[in-house]
């Protein structure tokens, strides 16, 4: 008959709060995929969902938060195992924000109207998809300790920038070719940049998971925007 | 092995030791210990039971020589001087390097007498309102003054734990010394007592040199500036506080501070 290991309720504590994020990282992940289906068939029963949805996504940010500050008074965690529970705040945070950006998007659905899309929507789920394959990275690297995942992940924000730039200049010519389009056009940029700020914000939890491993917080990329 | 200890290299020394190793009998209770005390602030040494932490602290002022059978080899060196040399003077070495231990040890003498008891055995003042005057300044110090200085001829057994404790720490303030080490300062303490005299030794620490050996990391995290760990007799690793505690480079630290042993 064994001892238990010292503090495994704390661990087990905290292998949960992993779980957690998981969680909330599918959330925001269903958020932003359903969101952007929506503004290619401009569908606004399944934009209001998204919008109206929001509300969980920042309930369950409220109580991962309250989980961690938790632990921080009652466990006085230290090293990796403080690491561990800020790097969580820091990602709560960040999955927060991108669900934000897929509500963001949703109201911009809703906003648009009957009249159709300017253009095709291309540049829009190009970044998201490439922003939530990021995403899913990260919370990979978070999961197995994987600084060098996390590294390579942070590298790939470039792509997207680069995808909002051609967004946006396609979206303005279209606007100077013919200005009765530039509502809706102007919809269309704000949609990329909310899908360019969910790529960031892919790359934060990244830099949040080399903090994590290594223990020196900072700073690996630098966005264009 | 010499520990990670990678901030020392700009930093001022106060106690050095070179291979110090201690033998109670043929048991070693210290191994190959190279340890570098910063001239400034808060040293703590955290450790399991047994590990030795208390072990070396009484080696910085020769206590261990009070210890049957107890046999140091190696050096310590404070300004210069080896002190496990032979010709040493242990007074003048107590008189710089002051203790205080887990249980406040005040003499059953009036509180005057407890202060004034060590200016006497170093010759250090002889006139009445020198001696005052310095009994006053070491109460105030320990901020004991105002609730004491109309009752200085009660016995020092009178007064509280906490009081107590803040005695010896004048006791040894008196003296004028360089260092004071702290072994295990709040143990008997309860924890508002403990906060105090946290918040004293915050205050401390800017005139003095102090070296702390606690078995509660939170306090050694707390109050040092500085954290040595030690397992089994050995110097693992010593670095600032705040990076053993969010990020210590040697794998057993990390195991000690977050609980996972000892």
């Amino acid at each position: 008959m064994g001892l238990a290991m010292p503090r495994e309720g704390f661990h087990k504590r905290i292998k949960e709060l992993e779980q957690d994020v998981l969680q909330l990282g599918e959330m925001v992940i269903t958020a932003v995929n359903r969101s952007v289906e929506a503004l290619k068939n401009l569908d606004a029963k399944e934009a209001k969902r998204v919008v109206d949805n929001d509300v969980q996504v920042n309930k369950k940010r409220w109580a991962l938060e309250d989980k961690c500050v938790d632990l921080i008074a009652t466990q006085q965690p230290v090293a990796s195992d403080l690491r561990e529970i800020i790097a969580v705040l820091s990602i709560v945070r960040d999955l927060e924000r991108i669900g934000d950006y897929a509500e963001g998007i949703g109201k911009i659905v809703l906003m648009h109207g009957d009249l159709p899309l300017v253009k095709p929507l291309v540049y829009v789920p190009q970044m998201a998809e490439k922003a939530v394959s990021m995403l899913r990275r990260s919370l990979d690297a978070f999961l197995k300790r994987d600084a060098a995942l996390a590294r390579e992940i942070c590298a790939e924000d470039d792509a997207v920038d680069t995808l909002y730039d051609q967004a946006y200049h396609d979206l303005l010519s279209r606007m100077i070719e013919n200005p009765s389009v530039i509502t809706r056009a102007t919809y269309l940029i704000w949609a990329a940049h909310n899908a360019e700020r969910i790529a960031d914000r892919a790359t934060n939890i990244a830099e949040s998971v080399v903090y994590l491993v290594t223990g020196t917080p900072g700073e690996m990329k630098v966005s264009r925007y | 092995m010499s520990p990670a200890d990678s901030d020392n290299m700009e930093r001022e020394i106060k106690i050095e030791t070179d291979t110090l190793n201690l033998y109670y009998g043929s048991f070693r209770a210290l191994t190959d210990v190279n340890i570098k005390i910063p001239a400034r602030n808060v040293t703590a040494i955290i450790g399991p039971s047994g590990c030795g932490k208390s072990t070396l602290l009484r080696c910085f002022n020769r206590m261990n020589d009070l210890v049957e059978n107890a046999r140091a080899e190696g050096r310590i060196v404070i300004d210069a001087e080896n002190i496990l040399a032979p010709e040493t003077d242990l007074i003048a070495l107590r008189r710089k390097v002051g203790m205080v231990f887990q249980r406040p040890n005040v003499f059953s003498l009036s509180i005057y007498n407890n202060l004034k008891f060590g200016l006497r055995i170093h010759d250090m003042l002889s006139r009445k309102d020198e001696i005052m005057q310095a009994i006053r300044e070491g109460l105030e110090r320990v901020g004991l003054w105002d609730d004491l200085k109309d009752k200085l001829k009660k016995n020092a057994h009178s007064l509280t734990l906490e009081q107590q404790q803040r005695l010896c720490i004048a006791r040894v303030l008196i003296l004028r010394p360089d260092i004071i080490l702290l072994d295990e300062p709040c143990s008997a303490l309860d924890p508002i007592s403990t906060l105090r005299i946290e918040e004293l030794l915050r205050v401390l620490r800017r005139d003095y040199i102090l070296v702390i050996v606690t078995h509660n990391m939170q306090q050694a995290a707390r109050v040092s500036d500085f954290t040595g760990f030690m397992y089994l007799g050995r110097l693992i690793e010593f670095a600032d506080t705040d990076k053993i505690f969010t990020n210590p480079a040697e794998q057993l630290t990390e195991d000690y501070i977050k609980g996972s042993f000892g």
